[in-house]
This record gives C-alpha cells, structure tokens and sequence, in this order.
C-alpha cells in the first residue's frame, strides 16, 4: 500500500535518514518514538506537508515523494487538531467534500456518513473554540475521512486529551479502524497505546528506524537498548479479560488469572510496573488480592537494584533492592512469591 | 474578562497622571480647534468647492494608494510570515523606512524616480501617467510613507494563522491558492483590515511627500497650509476642522469594525 525508501528528511537540528518502512493495505502501522524524534515530520513528509531531501515514497503503486499534496488522498489528523476556527463544525467536516467536484445530494450523504459514523450530527453548527477535546477529536476525525482517504495519518491522537477520555478514544479508533479498514499509520510516545492498536510497531530514535516488527515481537525482542528502553523493564501481556460470577474481574494469560480492576472487556493488554511488585520468599498475607508462586529463572544486576525475572508463566520482571535481595538470599531457580494489587495492573 | 483588579496605590496614581497629561496633550488641541470654530464660517467652508474637492481628493487618492498596497503588500506580508530566506531581516527593516525618513526627504527621493525625466517617470509617461502635479503623483507620495502599515499589520496577522491549518488544508485537497482564499486569507483579515486603515488614515494624513511630487491638485493638508500662509489662521481653522472631525469620525468607526469581537 504505502512504501518508503531510503527517505532522508532535513530538521534543520539534524536529520531523518535512510528511513525504509512498508504499511499493507488495512493495516494500522504504529510509529513509536520519544518526543522530538521527527514523528511529525515524517508524517508530513509522507503527506507531501514537508520537503524530502532524498528517498522515494510510493503509494498504492505510484511514487508520490514529488506529488503536491493535495493531489495524493492522504488525510492527516494533528495532535491539536487543527480545526479552521473560522469554520463551523459542518464547514470543517465538508472542507474538503467541497473541492472535490461533487453534487449536492454526493456532498449531503458523505456528510451524513460520516458524521454519524463519529457521533457528531448533534454538533454541526457549532465553531471549533466550543467543543470539548474529545469533540475536537472527532470532528478532526470526521474532517479527515469525509474525503475517504488511501491513507490516514493520526499525529499523537491521544495525547491532548485527558487520561480518562483517552481510554474511550484508544477504543473508538480501534472500532473506527476495523470498521473502515482504513490503512493508518499514527505516531505515539507510548509504548502501551503502540501495542493496544498497531498491527507492526516501528520504533523511530535519533533520526531513524530502529526495529520494525510486531508488538509482541517488539517488546519481546528488542533489538537495540534505545528500543529496550521503551519495551524491556515492564512486564506486558496480551490475554483476555473475563467477569467471573462472584463478581470479580481477571485478565487470564497463559494459563495466570491476575486480578484486575478495570470496565473493559475482551482481548487486551495488561501491564504492570516491576516496582510495584513485592517478593518474598512464603507467602504473603497481605490485602494484595494477586499472589503467585514462581521461579526465578534470570537476574539482572543493575547495581543497587536488580531486575528479577519470575517464571509462573507468564515472565514476570520484578524490581528489588540489592538489599532485599541480598536478606532474602535470592539466586536464580530459587522459588519465590510476588505480590501486588489488583489496581497496579494496567488493562488497555 | 481578563481585567486584573488594580489597587491605587502610589504608583497607580502617578501612571494615571502622566498618563492623563499625555492623553490631555493629544484631545485639547483637537477639541479646542473644533469648539472655537465659527460654525457659520464653518458651514461656508463646507460649501466652499475647493474645500470639498480638496478633501474628496485626500480620501480617494489615499484609497487608491490603499488598494495598490493591498494588492502589492498583502503578498509580500504572507511571503514575510511564512518563508525564511537569507536577508528577510534586512528587507523587512527596509520596508519601514519609509516610517522614520523625513517625509520631504521621501519626497525628493520619489521625484529622482518618477519625475519625467528619470526612467520609471519616462515609463510611466509612455502609457499617460505623470506624476507630477497629478493624482497620480499624490498616490505614490502616499502609498511610498503608508505602505509599512499594511504590511507589519498583515504579516502579523498571517503569523497568527498556524501553518498547521493550511497543511489540513491541502492534504484535504486544496491548492495553495484555495487555502489561501479560504483559510489563510479569511483568519488574518482583521488584522490586514485594520492594517488598511491605519494606510488609509496615515495616507490622507500625509502632507511632506506629497507637496513635493503634487502640490496641485491640492489635497485637504496642502489646502490648510495654503490658506494659513495667504490668508491667516481664521481662514484655515475651518478647513482643519473639517479635515480632524472627518478623521475622527471614521477613524473610529473603521477600527471599531477592525478590533469588533476581537479577544483582549
């Protein structure tokens, strides 16, 4: 669907080289980066948005990297939206319905489409400065799909909105997403949101690609420190979330129930930070309602702390103390249990 | 909304008096030239035909110069707001000296390039536009010291315009020129609007430049000076009237429209 090839991109500070990625038709690519990678700008560059230095980008057969972008069909979302304040919602959302050649009735039912498929037929008259975040989100949303784009580009779509709407939004996209099956490609800071939505993980540092791959490869093998850095010290697992009849709610993966709070239902991810996780070598009797017995089966020394690698299965990855470790009198294939509340672990 | 609750304290007080000098230096002389006119004398004036034409020509030939710059600067502005090139300080300071240099000095320097034996004049001869002692020659008196109004106003006002918008813009399938027209263009209005006021009102305003190019036809400032020098003061208070009370009224009026909705 859409192919890069040795794109080299100027930033002025310092460049994007040499960057090869290919996203399949359908497929939600992820771009996972730190903040100040040149996320943005390689969007912008596969948008036509942004000068290429040298490279090629094709798309759906054709090369395009010279193409003006308005010619190319590829709808981008910024981080703050970018609405024209000038504009009323209906405005914004048939901005680009408009240009296109198109009867009435063509523009009136693409408007309609759309913005049901968003939710956002209630808000057509109003301007951007009075809607909410989320809001903002959609009509932005709405904007871009109206002209049903080849490809769709979401900038840190998550990120201006609040931790609680994040969550609904990481979901309707989901939703949104195999619903269409338009092929995107959204760039994030966050580890979590890449593995809850991407289909492949590219991780981007210090001007280039980095590893290419699934979550699950990603986290599991990273290739680079830069990218164990994002993926390595925290325990991540895909599994399912299940309501049990006496009420309780346990994510269930690999053969563990862990239990967890949380409304949500399904095939997900859940994650836990390795400090929040207690060891003791009996059982603990604590208000801690998950405790596991496992084997310790790697550690490693990070100088006054260690990262202990418990086996149930799954692989737990535990943060100690040298301290504690040493009163303990922990090694490797020695027996432990790990404790931690339900309302550490993370569910998305 | 926005308004800090100030206290009067020693400071305040003393920021409100000089304040109040300075404003008083400004309204008294305005005030008291209209409220010591005649009003009989005043309302001759009025009719007077070579008072209205005078001041019918301030108006329209600083309009026409407003047009020019509009078509010519607002360009120029958006190219200064959105492209950086080596030397875009340089002429940006450029393009307001016509603020700081002494406008009979304008004047002169005009003259070297547009009177009719030096080679835009010649040009400009040879498809009928003179510019000496014409409206022509009033125009560009006019648009030369009133141009870096238009210009600083419009490029701050497209600075505003995130360039973001006009990215959406043209992935969502605008050619430039359409996000131009329907983004860019539309949300640094106000500020290109209130540019072209302030070009408008320094154009009839402009007095040194223009005598030198035109001091025929006369326009109204030529007309006060004109009367003072044959006939006196009684003679071209009236006239000096007419022309702060024009002024005045859309002055406001124009910038009431400009800043109207405007957020502080």
């Amino acid at each position: 669907m859409i192919q890069i090839k040795n794109l080299c991109v100027n930033l002025g500070d310092f460049m994007l080289h040499d960057i090869n990625l290919t996203v399949d038709e359908g497929e939600y690519f992820i771009i996972l980066g730190p903040t100040g990678a040149g996320k943005t700008v390689l969007l912008e560059s596969i948008a036509g948005l942004y000068p290429v230095k040298s490279g090629e980008i094709w798309l759906g057969g054709k090369e395009v990297t010279r193409l003006e972008p308005e010619k190319r069909g590829i709808s981008i979302v910024y981080q703050d939206h970018a609405l024209f304040p000038h504009l009323s919602v209906k405005d914004n959302t048939i901005f680009g319905l408009r240009l296109r050649k198109q009867t009435r009735q063509e523009m009136e039912a693409a408007l309609d489409w759309v913005t049901q498929l968003l939710g956002i037929s209630h808000l057509l008259d109003r301007k951007p400065d009075t809607l909410s975040g989320g809001e903002r989100q959609k009509v932005a949303l709405a904007r871009a799909l109206s002209i049903k784009p080849q490809l769709l580009l979401l900038d840190e779509p998550l990120s201006a909105l609040d931790p609680e709407g994040r969550e609904g939004v990481q979901q309707e996209l989901r939703q949104l997403h195999n619903r269409l099956k338009v092929t995107t490609i959204h760039v994030t800071h966050d580890f979590e949101e890449a593995i809850a939505l991407g289909n492949h993980i590219a991780v981007l540092g210090e001007g280039c690609i980095k590893q290419v791959g699934t979550p699950e490869h990603i986290f599991r093998q990273p290739n680079s420190e830069f990218v164990a850095r994002f993926a390595m010290v925290r325990n991540i697992f895909a599994g399912e979330v299940v309501a049990r009849d006496n009420g309780n709610t346990v994510f269930s993966t690999e053969g563990t129930e862990l239990a967890v709070v949380t409304d949500l239902r399904g095939s997900l991810h859940a994650s836990i930070r390795p400090e929040d996780i207690l060891i003791s070598p009996e059982p603990l009797h604590s208000s801690a309602r998950n405790s596991f017995c496992g084997l310790i089966t790697y550690v490693a020394n990070k100088g006054s702390t260690l990262y202990l690698t418990v086996n149930l299965p799954p692989d737990f990855i535990c943060l100690v103390t040298r301290r504690s470790f040493e009163e303990m009198g922990l090694t490797e294939g020695k027996k432990v249990y790990i404790t931690f509340k339900a309302s550490a672990v993370h569910v998305f | 909304m926005g308004k800090k609750w100030f206290t009067t304290n020693g400071m305040t007080l003393t920021f409100i008096l000089l304040g109040l000098i300075i404003f008083l230096f400004i309204i008294v002389p305005l005030i008291n030239t209209i409220v010591t006119s005649d009003p009989k004398i005043l309302f001759d004036t009025l009719l007077a035909p070579e008072v209205r034409g005078a001041i019918w020509l301030s108006l329209y030939a600083a309009l026409i110069a407003t047009a020019v710059g509009f078509l010519l600067g607002v360009p120029l502005a958006y190219l200064l707001a959105r492209v950086d090139f080596p030397g875009k300080t340089l002429i940006e300071g450029l393009i307001d000296v016509p603020i700081v240099v002494p406008h009979t000095a304008a004047g002169i320097a005009l003259l070297f390039v547009f009177g009719r034996s030096f080679f835009a004049g010649k040009a400009f001869h040879s498809i009928g536009i003179d510019f000496i002692d014409s409206t022509a020659g009033i125009v560009i008196a006019m648009l030369f010291v009133s141009i870096p109004f238009l210009i600083d106003s419009a490029k701050e006002g497209f600075k505003k315009v995130d360039v973001r918008l006009e990215k959406v813009s043209r992935s969502l399938g605008a050619s430039p020129w359409q996000s131009f027209f329907n983004i860019s263009l539309p949300l640094a209005w106000r500020s290109i609007f209130a540019g072209s006021v302030m070009m408008w009102a320094r154009g009839i305003s402009e007095f040194g430049a223009v005598i030198i190019l035109a001091y025929h036809p006369m326009i109204a400032p030529t007309l006060v000076l004109e009367r003072f020098e044959s006939y006196g003061l009684s003679y071209a208070q009236p006239v000096a009237v007419i022309l702060i009370i024009l002024c005045l009224f859309v002055f406001i009026a124009l910038r009431t429209i400009a800043y109207r909705g405007e957020k502080t």
